[in-house]
């Protein structure tokens, strides 16, 4: 079961949601996604272009964040809106901490709402993706 | 007082600033239950509702669900006279810049994508800017793509940053 908006109060964490991947991870996500720069799975070619490995996906990163909202608001909750930046690189085989707080919890037009900061965490505990949400909750 | 202009750096240029709202050819996107599994499976989800049917009808989708930053995937055609897909074209910047990399991603839903659905995008440039930074001077472009599905009804909005240098 999902969480309930009567449950949730301004300032709680949401439970985290612990990713790391693989490079066969980003493969299946340049497929999945149809992104398929080799910045992401060919590191000759991420290193000719300066980077110093292989790169993890904004959009994967965003996708987790994602992930975390969908398991933390089950099934009769609905994401309103999800949006992050990206602002720093994260690599395979290192831990990425998606995380969240809710910043605000009130109602509009009858939906019981939650907005939250969100963001993922790279081993040094920098915010590599920091970014907001807007999620429904049943009540 | 009067603000600082600061000097331009060549990178926008009158036909790309003239490209602001104007919008796409519109491009098909499908959502259907393969890419969805595939979808899921790469982000590592283990909740069912993204792979069996039954599943998702008993929690209260339609079918599988898109999950979170799935939008559908736009139909491959080499034959096409465009190539892959319908993409937004924007003229070129004021100096060839080589690298791309993707500044965020933000999405507004207005209601449910399941399989079956058939999104069509439409997307148009938002805003332009120009930067120097640490890796050189940067074009930061932000475009939105409104996904409409196939009752004609509004479902999402993805507005996207991308950074060439």
């Amino acid at each position: 079961m999902g969480a309930r908006w009567s449950e949730v109060h301004e300032g709680m964490e949401i439970p985290p949601l612990k990713k790391n991947c693989s490079t066969q991870q980003l493969v299946m996500w340049a497929a999945a996604s149809g992104d398929f720069y080799q910045i992401h799975y060919d590191k000759d070619f991420a290193l000719s272009t300066g980077l110093k490995n292989i790169i993890v996906h904004g959009a994967l990163k965003h996708a987790f964040l994602g992930q975390m909202l969908h398991e933390w608001i089950g099934h009769e909750g609905r994401i309103k809106r999800f949006g992050c930046s990206y602002r720093g690189m994260d690599y395979p085989n290192q831990d990425i901490i998606c995380r969240g707080v809710v910043t605000r919890k009130y109602e509009k037009d009858g939906e019981k709402l939650v907005d939250l900061e969100i963001w993922t965490e790279n081993p040094d505990g920098q915010r590599t993706s920091p970014g907001s949400a807007t999620v429904r909750l049943p009540d | 007082m009067t603000e600082t202009e600061r000097p331009s750096l060549g990178l926008i240029t009158d036909e790309l600033r003239a490209a602001i709202g104007k919008e796409s050819e519109p491009w098909i996107c499908e959502v259907d239950k393969t890419s969805i599994r595939m979808f899921a499976r790469a982000v590592g989800y283990t909740d069912p509702v993204f792979y069996d049917e039954e599943a998702a009808k008993k929690a209260g989708y339609r079918s599988l669900p898109a999950p979170p930053g799935y939008l559908g995937t736009p139909v491959y055609n080499p034959a096409a006279a465009d190539g892959a897909r319908g993409r937004l074209r924007l003229p070129p910047p004021g100096r060839p810049l080589t690298r791309v990399l993707n500044g965020g991603t933000d999405i507004e839903y207005f209601d449910d994508i399941c399989a079956g659905d058939v999104l069509t995008a439409r997307a148009h440039l938002a805003n332009v800017e120009e930067r120097r930074g640490s890796i050189g001077d940067m074009l930061i472009m932000t475009t939105k793509t409104v996904y409409t599905n196939q009752e004609g009804k509004v479902v999402a909005i993805m507005t996207g940053t991308s950074i060439r240098y």
